[in-house]
């Protein structure tokens, strides 16, 4: 019988904020979905568009961008630059046939442990919806045709 | 004796070759320097006279062109076996070029694109008792380093006339740099544009226009009139020639050896340059970005991290 | 001689690739128990599929995008895509901007007619065309001619080069198209240099043609194959010609004539859906065009055979003179010759040169309108985009960029005729033909091949050009014929692996 799907995301959390939330999470035993792994930036506005195209090549299946609130940064610009990069990159992932729901970008602050729980449920059941973004076989095969 | 010298195009569109005719008094230098043993567009010699040869006999082969077909692989790896360097020469070679954005698309629909409701041609075709055949084409396009080893890369689209020259004085005669390397400058080509005087320090754009939509002044910055240009994201060594036609760069001598994925970078780039912190706002000035993948991965989509778009 | 040798009681010869032309192609020579030629092919084995990638993206690339079709003809399709962009947009460029594409678009043909004359064709006369394949090229003609003539060619185009570079940004992938206008205006100085070039130009195109005259006209043998009847077709003939019917390339109506050489239709090239259709064969990728009226009948010549041709030899079979008057000095003296029209396959290199002195003239011209350095060259646009078409004569034949956008001016739909193809047929037959009379299994060498490969180059083809689109795991299809050739059955084997027979 085959395994049921788990998803698997990649999330880039800030150093200041989200990471903090999650730790949070952590400390006050709020369970979630295990499918996430973490990577600790120090602002999300430190998320490349390489990081996050990287990681959907390399097999995740959503990628989460979890960072400080508009306003409340704590390198004052970081987040917006996040958000403008996320808003154009949302439509290139599009084009090149990636659901806009597999790419998230969050702002969560260091309070809202409970809030991490609740995006990263959210996205697994979502994934789970739309299944496993990794290339099928015959496309693989092709891929590698020529190796 | 002269060292020997192939040029070969897999799919291509020849303005690699015309780029080394632009050697122009320097091909003449060339041929009395090298022994040029296969050069489809110029010379008569043929694929047997290439099979012919002994493994590693030829010093240098130029090979340009993204790999597409069995036919394109094949040659790849013969000029490799027979060749002591091989180099991937112009963006296609190096990235998977214009070409390349057939990977935004399938084999299938492209076929039904080309010869509608008639049959397609076939791989093999036998009329009256004789065998006709053509190479399979693969469903996507490969930069040449898929199919094979490659020594340099040459960037371009097509190499500018100073990075040919230049790569011919440091093959043949010169240290041969690291294997692996980039023959062109390592820096972006908006330290060596023209108009960096007219650059604010700042760039701070309210929306993005068209080129139909606005007069390019021939005297300042194009970004900072708000035309997408990616030369804060590629690499120099063209001579900022499209800027000179009073156009912005689109990309193509590809990235620097601090980028990984050229689109990804390119993206980065312009994100940078715009104001807003609402979505509102943002999707609004980026609406005059209307082709992303287009812009971003013109030249380099096969070279990408994800490779292709995926298939349905 | 090895080849006779390896090929005696051998029944297939194969030439690839071919070789001085753009693109990829092989010959493939069947020969029956005779020894003589039973059928041969002219096959392209490639296609990258610009019809099908181009959708979706912005209709002001395609001008920089379709020129990656061809990195030799880049400005034919550049511009052909800039005059559809015009009628998308619904928009008229200023008449500085128009001068001064065509002044660009004729420098472009004098470079790239000279490139083919002296690198590509050009060889096979001045050198030779069964001399040693390795002297068979650039550098065998400068041997030739000798080295002060070849500079002066490397120099001439070097210059046109430059000067293409100066108003659009680059020689191999211009940039300056735009709908509506060009992207810079010419100033006083860059005038200056193309009005200097030009009458350099003028001077280098007179020599060219008397080079022909002292290397081809004057040797009976050359002479008698250009009559020969192997390099010889009837069909029909296009070109786009101006008011008066003469030739030029960069706009006006398709003119046709009949093998006969009176004027079977002339349209406005937006109609040229109505009059021109594509055919597929099954052993290569470059799609065969054909009058649509008249229909396909197969590889054939005559008035009742749909096979037309375009290029040098066509255009001035198409037109009834020479927009400028050295170049219809040249015209009378060719049609003086060879009467009209001309069916001589071989001919085109004769007819490519007179087109490179009126290319020059032309360019002469345009370079001293003082209109040429008006600051206006932009008429920005204000309609929706829907759907234009835009034409020119490449080198090699008529091209045609269709264009359909959705309203924010995406590419919906890309239709691309482009000059090679609609030489297909001929240059098959062509091919056909001169193996025919040429290759018997006792009797070839290199030299004949390499004169088989003559009866292409003269229409200088562009393969990257007219395999414009794109691939995949593709059927196998096997035609069942009879002793007599009679189609008995086709056996297919799909995709799927199952097989059908009809």
């Amino acid at each position: 019988m085959p395994e049921p799907f788990e998803p698997k995301i990649v999330a880039f959390f800030c150093n200041w904020c989200t990471y903090l939330a999650a730790d949070l999470a952590g400390t006050s035993r709020i369970k979630y979905c295990p499918n996430a792994e973490v990577v600790r930036v120090m602002c999300s506005g430190r998320v490349d568009v390489q990081f996050v195209l990287k990681a959907f090549a390399k097999g995740a299946d959503g990628v989460l961008i979890g960072g400080c609130h508009p306003g409340d940064c704590h390198y004052q610009e970081g987040n917006y630059k996040a958000l403008r990069r996320y808003r154009l990159l949302r439509r290139l992932i599009r084009q090149m046939g990636i659901e806009d729901e597999r790419l998230r970008l969050e702002w969560i602050s260091a309070a809202e442990g409970d809030r991490v729980r609740a995006v990263i449920n959210d996205m697994v059941e979502t994934l789970k919806r739309l299944g496993p973004l990794q290339k099928s076989e015959e496309e693989r095969a092709h891929l590698l045709e020529v190796a | 004796m002269r060292p020997k010298v192939a040029f070969y195009w897999c799919a291509s569109c020849g303005g690699c070759e015309e780029a080394v005719l632009d050697l122009a008094e320097g091909v003449l230098n060339l041929a009395d320097a090298v022994d040029i043993v296969f050069w489809p567009v110029a010379l008569d010699f043929k694929e047997k006279d290439v099979e012919e040869m002994a493994d590693g006999e030829i010093a240098v082969s130029f090979v340009n062109g993204a790999v597409r077909s069995s036919h394109q692989l094949n040659m790849a790896r013969l000029l490799r076996r027979k060749s002591k360097l091989v180099v991937a020469f112009g963006a296609c070679a190096q990235m998977g070029g214009i070409p390349g954005l057939a990977n935004l698309t399938t084999a299938r629909d492209t076929l039904r694109e080309v010869y509608g409701e008639a049959d397609p041609p076939a791989l093999e075709f036998r009329d009256n008792g004789h065998t006709l055949t053509l190479p399979k084409l693969f469903d996507s396009v490969f930069p040449l380093d898929r199919a094979i080893p490659v020594d340099y890369y040459v960037p371009g689209c097509p190499p500018s006339p100073k990075i040919v020259s230049d790569m011919f004085d440091v093959l043949l005669n010169g240290e041969l740099p690291e294997p692996g390397a980039v023959l062109a400058p390592d820096h972006a080509m908006c330290d060596e544009c023209p108009r960096r005087d007219s650059r604010p320090q700042e760039l701070k754009l309210d929306r993005f226009h068209r080129v139909q939509e606005t007069a390019i002044d021939p005297e300042k910055c194009i970004l900072a009139q708000g035309v997408p240009c990616l030369g804060p994201a590629t690499r120099a060594g063209c001579g900022s020639r499209c800027i000179a036609g009073n156009m912005p760069c689109s990309g193509c001598f590809g990235p620097t050896s601090r980028m990984r994925d050229y689109g990804g970078k390119a993206l980065c780039s312009l994100a940078s340059v715009v104001e807003g912190n609402e979505v509102a706002e943002i999707d609004r000035i980026f609406e005059g970005l209307v082709d992303p993948v287009g812009t971003f991965y013109r030249y380099s989509l096969p070279s990408s991290f994800l490779e292709r778009k995926r298939w349905e | 001689m090895e080849i006779a040798t390896a090929t005696a009681g051998k029944r297939r010869i194969t030439i690839d690739p071919v070789t001085r032309l753009e693109g990829h192609g092989k010959i493939e020579i069947f020969l029956n128990e005779q020894g003589t030629v039973d059928r041969a092919y002219f096959q392209v084995p490639e296609l990258r599929g610009f019809e099908k990638f181009t959708q979706g993206r912005p209709a002001e690339s395609m001008p920089q995008i379709t020129s990656r079709i061809c990195g030799v003809c880049p400005m034919a399709h550049h511009m052909a895509s800039t005059k559809a962009l015009d009628r998308v947009y619904k928009v008229e460029p200023p008449p500085a901007a128009r001068k001064i594409r065509e002044l660009v678009y004729s420098t472009f043909m004098v470079e790239d007619h000279t490139l083919h004359f002296y690198f590509l064709g050009g060889p096979d006369f001045v050198v030779g065309p069964k001399s040693p394949a390795a002297e068979r090229n650039v550098l065998g003609v400068i041997s030739r001619v000798g080295i002060e003539t070849g500079r002066r060619v490397i120099e001439m185009r070097r210059k046109l080069r430059d000067l293409i570079a100066l108003a659009a940004g680059k020689a191999i992938h211009p940039v300056f198209g735009v709908p509506g206008g060009v992207s810079k205006r010419l100033t006083r100085e860059d005038a200056a240099q193309f009005q200097q070039v030009a009458a350099e130009a003028v001077d280098f195109a007179q020599f060219t043609r008397s080079t022909f005259e002292k290397l081809v006209l004057q040797n009976g043998e050359y002479v008698d194959l250009i009559k020969s009847d192997a390099f010889t077709h009837e069909t029909y003939y296009m070109g786009m010609v101006d008011a008066g019917n003469r030739l030029n390339f960069y706009d006006g109506a398709l003119r046709v004539v009949a093998p006969d050489g009176h004027q079977w239709g002339k349209f406005d090239p937006a109609d040229y859906a109505q009059h021109i259709a594509e055919h597929v064969e099954p052993w290569s990728y470059m799609k065969f065009c054909y009058l649509k009226e008249i229909g396909w009948r197969g590889f054939t010549d005559g008035p009742e055979s749909g096979v037309y041709c375009v290029a040098p030899l066509a255009r001035l079979n198409a037109a009834e003179g020479m927009a400028t008057p050295q170049a219809e000095e040249a015209y009378l003296q060719y049609s003086g010759v060879l009467g009209k029209p001309v069916h001589h396959s071989l001919a085109n290199h004769w007819a490519r040169v007179i087109e490179l002195l009126y290319a020059a003239e032309r360019m002469k011209e345009l370079a001293g309108d003082p209109e040429i350095t008006d600051p206006n060259v932009r008429t920005l646009p204000t309609e929706v985009p829907v759907e234009g078409i835009g034409v020119v004569e490449a080198p090699r034949g008529t091209l045609i960029h269709h264009y359909r956008t959705d309203s924010q001016g995406l590419i919906v739909k890309c239709n691309l005729i482009v000059a090679t193809q609609n030489n297909a047929a001929r240059i098959s037959m062509g091919i056909e033909k001169v193996a025919r009379a040429l290759v018997t299994a006792s009797k070839v060498d290199e030299g004949i091949l390499n004169m088989v490969e003559m009866a292409f180059r003269a229409y200088d083809p562009c393969l990257g050009c007219a395999t414009h689109a794109l691939p995949g795991s593709l059927p196998l299809a096997i035609r069942v014929s009879d002793s007599r050739g009679n189609l008995r059955s086709v056996l297919r084997r799909e995709r799927d692996g199952s097989i059908h027979r009809e």
